[in-house]
């Protein structure tokens, strides 16, 4: 058991990861007794388990996920939602909170097109389109705030190791932040200037992903554009 | 300008040094540039020049299918189209589809569906763009080389990089990337795409003749041109990031200075 790629070197596709009885995480294949990268990313190692964060790519969805998504047409029993997946997602009239009758009449009361929704994947698999639910705190139409949108494969390091990343991020420029893991992020702040320090620090965790260090540099840019360091609380 | 003559003879491609039109030695590669997410709009793009070859490649995807009846059940279907550019060569090339050009699609494709994980992604499609700009011979092989890049750079996993080059027969010599002219007046071509590590042989094309032992000899000569361009592809997808790095750390030292 040698992992001949060190934890966090950038490697190609094709590239040697490890070698040996390692469990192959996501992003790696094995051949023989070798383990090799699948993607262009960063290695990592959690016990015995190698694998590759990718540093690009798409949103896949995953039961459970919180995502952000627009509302692209309103059918008789739900609505069709845009998730920037490569699948469309579904979000049936059954699934938004609120007493049954009401909703019946007129979907496009609730969400019409062009809304912005928080939703959490319901189902999902190889065979069938992402369903989502509204039902669950802090779920629904979402008509204030920023939207950012920036690459799925960031939202990891967005968030950081245990949260560090949003948490640091919330503290420091006084906004509430939702992020969704199809690479769709929310900013609430009390003033245009708060959000405005705080999507280019999210554009910057996605710019410098792949860096060490990271957390601390995006903290020294945002006290440097002096923004008041405050929780928002609503 | 005047309309050229035909010519009545072919150029001298080899000098009796044994040095190529272009100064190259027989078995030597063209200068190869190869660049890494160069468009924006695009999930994943490379640009590739070998020779006067000027290649820009994009991969959107994986994305939903459309037409939706093209769609497969258990992976992703994979559609390629290359493409000449009108200003691509000496004399104006319709910019419709030629035959030429639906065949390259094709082989391009089928050399590069080998390495991509496409079951990883059912019921969807990726679509892959070779822009030829200017041509210069071997263009085939550049937009596979290019391509694999522009795969890679969109996040989509795959096994490895494909690298690809050709062979030829020059005034009955076996020479190494053939350029336009090299590729016009020889004897033979044999373009290769190759996967070095799982040793897969993905693209193997020949017209014009060879014998058996010219034949081995050239895929010998390819094989081993295809492991050096593979080596300038991993660097070129990494270079990338660490590209990146070098402009933080550069900036964090003139701010100490500050």
């Amino acid at each position: 058991m040698v992992l001949v790629a060190e934890v966090k070197q950038v490697v190609a596709p094709g590239e040697l990861v490890a070698e040996g009885d390692h469990i192959v995480g996501d992003n790696v294949y094995r051949v023989g007794n070798q383990i090799f990268s699948a993607s262009v990313g960063i290695v990592e190692a959690d016990g015995n388990r190698v694998l590759v964060v990718p540093l690009k790519g798409g949103y896949i969805p995953m039961v459970g996920d919180m995502v952000a998504g627009r509302i692209v047409d309103v059918g008789l029993s739900g609505w069709s939602v845009d998730i920037l997946a490569p699948y469309p997602a579904m979000l049936p009239a059954s699934e938004t909170p609120g007493p049954r009758g009401a909703r019946r009449r007129d979907l496009s009361e609730t969400f019409d097109v062009g809304d912005m929704v928080l939703a959490q994947v319901l189902a999902f698999d190889r065979t069938r389109d992402p369903l989502l639910t509204t039902k669950g705190p802090g779920l629904g139409k979402v008509s204030t705030g920023r939207v950012v949108e920036i690459s799925a494969a960031k939202i990891p390091r967005l968030i950081g190791r245990k949260g560090s990343m949003i948490g640091m991020l919330k503290r420091e420029t006084g906004c509430q932040i939702t992020v969704g893991r199809n690479g769709v992020a929310m900013v609430w702040g009390k003033s245009p200037e708060g959000e405005r320090v705080a999507v280019e620090a999210i554009y910057m965790v996605e710019r410098e992903a792949h860096k060490r260090g990271l957390t601390d540099r995006v903290r020294e840019m945002i006290v440097k554009a002096g923004v008041v360091g405050e929780v928002a609380r609503d | 300008m005047w309309e050229k003559l035909p010519e009545t003879k072919p150029p001298e491609l080899i000098d009796s040094k044994g040095f190529r039109a272009d100064g190259r030695r027989l078995d030597q590669l063209r200068p190869i540039k190869l660049e890494v997410g160069i468009l924006d709009k695009a999930d994943g793009s490379a640009y590739v020049e070998q020779g006067k070859n000027k290649i820009m490649c994009a991969v959107y995807g994986p994305r939903e299918a459309h037409p939706k009846h093209i769609a497969l059940p258990d992976r992703a279907v994979i559609r390629c189209r290359y493409h000449m550019a009108p200003f691509s060569v000496d004399e104006r090339k319709s910019p419709a589809p030629s035959r030429r050009e639906m065949e390259l699609s094709k082989v391009i494709r089928e050399s590069l569906e080998p390495v991509v994980l496409a079951d990883l992604y059912p019921r969807t499609t990726i679509d892959l763009f070779v822009e030829v700009l200017q041509s210069d011979g071997g263009s085939r092989c550049a937009g596979i080389t290019g391509a694999s890049l522009a795969l890679a750079d969109a996040g989509i996993p795959m096994t490895e990089l494909v690298a690809a080059c050709a062979v030829g027969k020059v005034q009955g010599q076996l020479a190494l990337d053939l350029s336009d002219s090299e590729d016009k007046y020889g004897e033979a071509d044999l373009p290769v795409a190759f996967v070095p590590n799982a040793n897969l042989v993905t693209l193997l094309q020949m017209d014009g003749s060879l014998t058996t032992e010219e034949f081995e000899k050239g895929l010998g000569m390819a094989l081993e041109a295809c492991r050096t361009i593979h080596g300038l592809q991993r660097e070129a997808l990494k270079k990338k990031y660490h590209e990146m790095k070098d402009v933080v750390e550069e900036k964090e030292e003139s701010e100490v200075v500050a």
